[in-house]
This record gives C-alpha cells, sequence and structure tokens, in this order.
C-alpha cells in the first residue's frame, strides 16, 4: 500500500461521512424552515423519505426482480419453469438440494443440544462467566476466520509425513491412515457442518441460559422436595419452561443455516459435492453466468426461509403477549 | 417468564466485566437457596470437554501463527514445547511486506475498516430518522408502512444481489468514474457501491429495532417539547437521540461486525482488487491460491480476527445485546 492509495482512502471515508452528514444536516436544517403551510407533510418527507427510497430500489424492486429473472434464460428469453425443473431434476442440482437439508436438519438440532447441555451444566458454577465466553467466542469472529481455523484441524499431509493438522495426527496416533477430510465426500459435508454447529452453539447456550435462569426457583425446590433427582427436575421443570426460548434458538438458527454461504465458500468452494444452495446461487449467477439459475436458487431459498420466519414471529408475538 | 424475544433480550444490569452478560439478576439469592446444583461430576467433565473442544481449534490457529514457517510445515502446533520456536515474522510478511508474493493486507485491513465505518454510520443516521418518524410524526398509512418495512427483514439479501449490481454498473459506474477524474487519489474502484449495499440491507432491522426503542420513550418529555414551540428537527436532535443512545450503540456494533465479518456482499459489490476489497474476501482468495500457505493463512487470519475479538471482549454487554437481536439478519 502506497502513501497515495492511503490518502485516497482516507479521503473517501472523510469525505463520504462528512457529504452524507453535510446532506442530512442541511435537509434538516431546511425543513426546520419550511413554510408553514405544508411543513408537517415535508418533515414527514424529510425524516422518512431517504430511507424509504433506498428500500424501495434495493430491495423491493430487486426482490421482484429476481422473481421475475427466475424465468428466463442466460440469453434473456422467456423460459417458464426451466430454471426451477433444472434445479429440481439435474443431479448437480439435487445434491445441493439434498446438502442443504442435511445442513437444516443437523445444524439446528446439534447446536440446540450442546448449547443446552452446556447451559444446564454450568448454569451456577464458579466461573460460568468465563465459561460461557469460550463457547460464545466463535460468533464473534467471521465465517472466513472460523473457516480457516477448521481447514487447520482438517489438514492432511500425505502418508508418512508428519501430520499438522489435529484430526489426522489423531487418526495417525492411534495408528489409522490419513485422510483427505475436505476432499472426500459425504463425510466433507458433515466436516462443515461441524464448523457451524461450532459457531451456532454460543447463541444458542446464552438464549437458552438467559431463559433458565427466568424459571422461578420455587418450582425446582417444590420438585426437589417431592424426591425427584436431577434428571427429572430437568425433563419436568426446566424443559417445559424454557420451552418457547427453545423455539426461537431453532428457528433463528435455521434461518442463519439456510443461508450459509462463507464457510463453504471458504472451506471447498462448493467443489467436492459441497455446495449448498446460497454458494450454488452465488455460483451460478456471478460465476457460471447463469443469471436465471442463481435468481431460481435465490427465489428456492426466500420460499425456504419463508414458513420458519413466520413461525417464528408469531412465536416472538405469542410471548409478548403472554407478558 | 422466558423473554427471549431477540429484539429486546433479557441482558440488564452494567454488573461485572470480561465475561458474557447474561440475565443474572436472581443469580446471587438462588445460588444461596437451591445449594444442590443440577449437575453431577460428569456433567461437570461434560462441560469441561466442551469448552476445551471449543476453543482449542482457536488456539491452535493463534500458537501457529507466532511460529517459524518451517516448523508450522513439518511438526503440530501440539509439539511446541519440544519444538519451540518464536516468530513475528509471518505477521511482518501478511501486513506489511511489499513483494507481490505477500497477500499485503494492510491495505485491506485499511479496506475493512473504510467499508465498516461509514456502512455503520450511514444507516443507524438513516433508520434512526425514519424510526423517529413512524413512533412520533401521526401520518395516513403510518402503520402499514411501518409493517412492511418489518416484512422486508424476511428478503434474504441473495433475492437482491443480482438486479442490485446491474442498477449499480447502470447509474453509479459512471459516478465513480467522474470521481476518479475529478481527485485521481480515489480508485475507480470505490467504496460507495459497497457502502450503499450495506446501508440498504441493514434498513429493515435498523428501523425496527430503533423504533421498538424510540417508541418507548414517554410522550411527554416529547409533547412538552413540542409545547415549548420545538420543531421535528429540534426533538430529534435534542431529546430523541440522546435518549435512544444505548439502543443506537447496542445496533452500531452489532452492524460494524457484521460488515466487518461479511463476504458475500463484499464479493458482489467491492471488485475484489486492493482498492476496495475487505479482508474476508482477501482471506477467501488465499484459501484458494495458497491453501497449504499455513504460515501466512494462520497469520492472516488472527489480522481479521483481532477487532472482532477486542470488541467481543471490551464490549460484551452491548456486543450480547446487539448480536441477538440481530441474529437473523442476512
Amino acid at each position: 500500500m502506497t502513501t497515495a492509495d492511503l490518502i485516497g482512502k482516507i479521503i473517501q471515508v472523510v469525505g463520504g461521512i462528512a457529504i452524507f452528514a453535510a446532506v442530512v444536516g442541511l435537509v434538516l436544517f431546511l425543513v426546520d424552515r419550511a413554510p408553514k403551510r405544508g411543513r408537517d407533510f415535508i418533515q414527514l418527507l424529510a425524516f422518512l423519505a431517504p430511507a424509504l427510497l433506498l428500500l424501495l430500489a434495493g430491495l423491493i424492486w430487486p426482490a421482484i426482480r429476481t422473481t421475475t429473472l427466475a424465468f428466463f434464460s442466460r440469453t434473456g428469453q422467456w423460459i417458464g419453469f426451466d430454471n426451477f425443473v433444472w434445479a429440481f431434476t439435474q443431479p448437480d442440482a439435487l445434491r445441493v438440494l439434498g446438502n442443504t437439508v442435511v445442513w437444516v436438519v443437523l445444524v439446528p438440532t446439534l447446536s440446540t443440544a450442546i448449547g443446552l447441555a452446556y447451559a444446564v451444566f454450568i448454569d451456577k458454577s464458579k466461573g460460568e462467566k468465563f465459561f460461557k465466553a469460550l463457547v460464545f467466542m466463535p460468533m464473534a469472529i467471521s465465517m472466513v476466520g472460523a473457516g480457516i481455523i477448521w481447514r487447520f484441524v482438517y489438514d492432511f499431509k500425505s502418508q508418512g509425513r508428519e501430520q499438522i493438522g489435529l484430526l489426522n495426527a489423531i487418526v495417525v496416533a492411534f495408528g489409522g491412515e490419513p485422510v483427505q477430510w475436505l476432499q472426500t465426500s459425504p463425510l466433507n459435508t458433515l466436516l462443515l457442518i461441524v464448523v457451524l454447529i461450532w459457531i451456532q452453539t454460543g447463541f444458542a447456550m446464552v438464549v437458552l441460559s438467559a431463559s433458565i435462569k427466568g424459571i422461578p426457583t420455587e418450582q425446582l425446590e417444590a420438585a426437589q422436595l417431592d424426591g425427584t433427582n436431577a434428571w427429572q427436575r430437568f425433563r419436568n421443570v426446566t424443559l417445559p419452561g424454557i420451552r418457547p426460548a427453545l423455539v426461537v434458538v431453532i428457528t433463528t438458527i435455521s434461518i442463519a443455516t439456510l443461508k450459509v454461504f462463507d464457510i463453504v465458500q471458504v472451506m471447498t468452494a462448493g467443489n467436492f459435492e459441497t455446495s449448498v444452495v446460497a454458494n450454488e446461487m452465488y455460483t451460478q449467477a456471478f460465476r457460471a453466468n447463469e443469471p436465471g439459475r442463481g435468481a431460481a436458487l435465490a427465489v428456492i431459498l426466500f420460499l425456504l426461509v419463508l414458513p420458519i420466519v413466520i413461525y417464528n414471529v408469531r412465536v416472538l408475538r405469542q410471548q409478548r403477549e403472554i407478558r | 417468564m422466558t423473554s427471549t424475544i431477540p429484539a429486546d433480550l433479557p441482558i440488564p444490569g452494567a454488573k461485572g466485566r470480561g465475561a458474557v452478560e447474561i440475565a443474572d439478576e436472581t443469580e446471587a439469592t438462588k445460588t444461596g437457596r437451591v445449594k444442590k446444583r443440577l449437575t453431577s461430576p460428569w456433567a461437570t467433565i461434560a462441560a469441561l470437554v466442551i469448552a476445551v473442544l471449543w476453543t482449542l481449534p482457536t488456539f491452535g490457529l493463534l500458537v501457529s501463527s507466532f511460529r517459524p514457517a518451517e516448523e508450522i510445515r513439518t511438526t503440530g502446533w501440539w509439539t511446541i514445547f519440544t519444538n519451540p520456536g518464536f516468530t513475528l515474522a509471518n505477521y511482518q510478511d501478511v501486513l506489511l511486506s511489499t513483494s507481490s508474493s505477500s497477500p499485503q493486507l494492510g491495505s485491506y485491513f485499511m479496506n475493512s475498516l473504510s467499508i465498516a465505518i461509514p456502512a455503520t454510520l450511514f444507516p443507524l443516521v438513516l433508520a434512526s430518522m425514519a424510526a423517529y418518524a413512524f413512533a412520533w410524526i401521526k401520518f395516513r398509512g403510518s402503520s402499514w408502512m411501518f409493517i412492511l418495512v418489518f416484512a422486508l427483514q424476511i428478503v434474504p439479501l441473495q433475492m437482491a444481489l443480482i438486479p442490485l449490481l446491474q442498477l449499480f454498473g447502470q447509474l453509479l459506474r459512471p459516478g465513480q468514474r467522474w470521481l476518479h477524474d475529478v481527485i485521481p487519489f480515489i480508485p475507480e474502484q470505490n467504496y460507495l457501491p459497497i457502502w450503499i449495499a450495506h446501508t440498504i440491507f441493514a434498513l429493515p432491522l435498523a428501523i425496527f429495532l430503533l423504533h421498538n426503542f424510540i417508541s418507548e420513550i414517554p410522550g411527554e418529555v416529547v409533547e412538552a417539547a413540542k409545547v415549548d414551540g420545538a420543531s421535528h428537527t429540534q426533538v430529534f436532535f435534542r431529546i430523541i437521540l440522546p435518549l435512544a443512545l444505548p439502543a443506537i450503540a447496542s445496533f452500531a456494533i452489532f452492524q460494524f461486525l457484521w460488515v466487518w465479518n461479511d463476504l458475500l456482499v463484499a464479493l458482489i459489490f467491492s471488485g475484489g482488487t486492493q482498492d476496495a476489497a475487505p479482508l474476508t474476501q482477501r482471506l477467501t482468495e488465499m484459501t484458494g491460491t495458497r491453501g497449504q500457505d499455513w504460515q501466512r493463512l494462520t497469520a492472516a487470519a488472527f489480522v481479521s480476527l483481532i477487532v472482532p475479538l477486542i470488541v467481543f471482549f471490551g464490549l460484551q454487554r452491548y456486543f450480547v445485546r446487539g448480536l441477538l437481536a440481530g441474529s437473523t439478519k442476512g
């Protein structure tokens, strides 16, 4: 990076923020002095219009356009449902959908289960906050960073050389042969799933832990006086008490899982039969020059996410009414 | 009460620092009464195993990033005690070296910052203005418009990428070229498209969250100011913004980290050169072309992780709140 580059970048950032602040400031200053007649409307416009226009041009219109694009071929010809037929019949595309199903089954269940177990195990223990921070930390870092961290764990060196990847080192230590983890299908998809579980467990753990602490102590005490053991108390008091939180955690992680892109991109770039819908959408639309197929996959992704989001919102609203 | 509403999670109090802040206001009294925990020695062991499993991969990468290249290539990081060696050469190589084979991350680090700061400020300002309008300016259609904005959260950003890129190609490219002609310092491939894209994608969630907070501000405060003759602009700057600061801070941290960690938006809108591409994009490139250069990859990964980790350990209370609130974004 040369000094000129650096200056150029600083000018861009400072200039960009200054122009933005000046425009917003000026608009708000001017509407303050707008003529009395129609002032209310002008003020409303100044506050609301920028955000709404951006949303209209950058989200609503593109979403509609993507939906129509899904019915056109690469050359711009109307081809009806052909792109969707492709997505649901071609072996490669079916593989993508199948992988996505595996992801969305395994990640929410396993990360919620592990997060819940961990939250229960460390509840009220000494150093609870510290233990939480350890597991929550992966939530803070990028999926790209997480991908590299795990690529290192899965690293492969040919037999006879010393393994520097933790997983192969363990395999070799027990007398096995080193495995090319990321190139071996279908094992590689499972190993990629491990990475997202590693990230999402912290989220599940924090939300569920907060929920566990909300269970009235009296209930637990009463159950204890009735002579129940720890497992029975967990099954019959804790679990029903945190049910709404469980639903929210599972649905939220499901949505995140359906949209997973970075992990696949960093670890295999979708090769070796590991691609998922969000990754394939990128590959088709921006690498393979098939915007129609990419758009169709985006629509499929939207349709997959939609019911989960609606369910999630409904649960949240019910909870709010209860409170 | 199991209030796990992501929009306003129960994470109270400023008690304690340096650890994840959880709703634990009743903890002190509970520990006293329920002496017998739900757990057994086995549970403690299981918890320890999980904690180790969750920390070990990151730890291994961190240790490796400080080992000499030759050592990384030939021995596992867990043999650090039998094969000692400590060096900062990897970091020097990825950050400062100007040789063409080096990843030259200094430039990309600057890009990540230059993208993330404005892409946090812009949506926050626009969203708090819109949230104020929805909460405190009465107009016809207010409620259905707000519901529409709320509903936009369900649109995955994949739905917007292709048309938005085409739109930028037609509208923004000429502007970028003009900017480059006027100020030659600014490269043709600049941050403008990626700022705008991040701003747009942040708006639905930001408006929704800030509206939740701004509409809870007591009506008397706003009305009193109005009676004194304050305009909307004055109310917004003097009353709403100061009172909404905690919510704004939480969202700002969430948005900053989201942008910093983002890969997809960058891949599509940054152009991929040193002029504008962020760290995440550079790292992804490196895994593709130099997937075995572990001395570089380990150090490079930590260069990109350092900012999120500082935010995580330094601002944990806001961080957790913001992160949980925005967990479905994307």
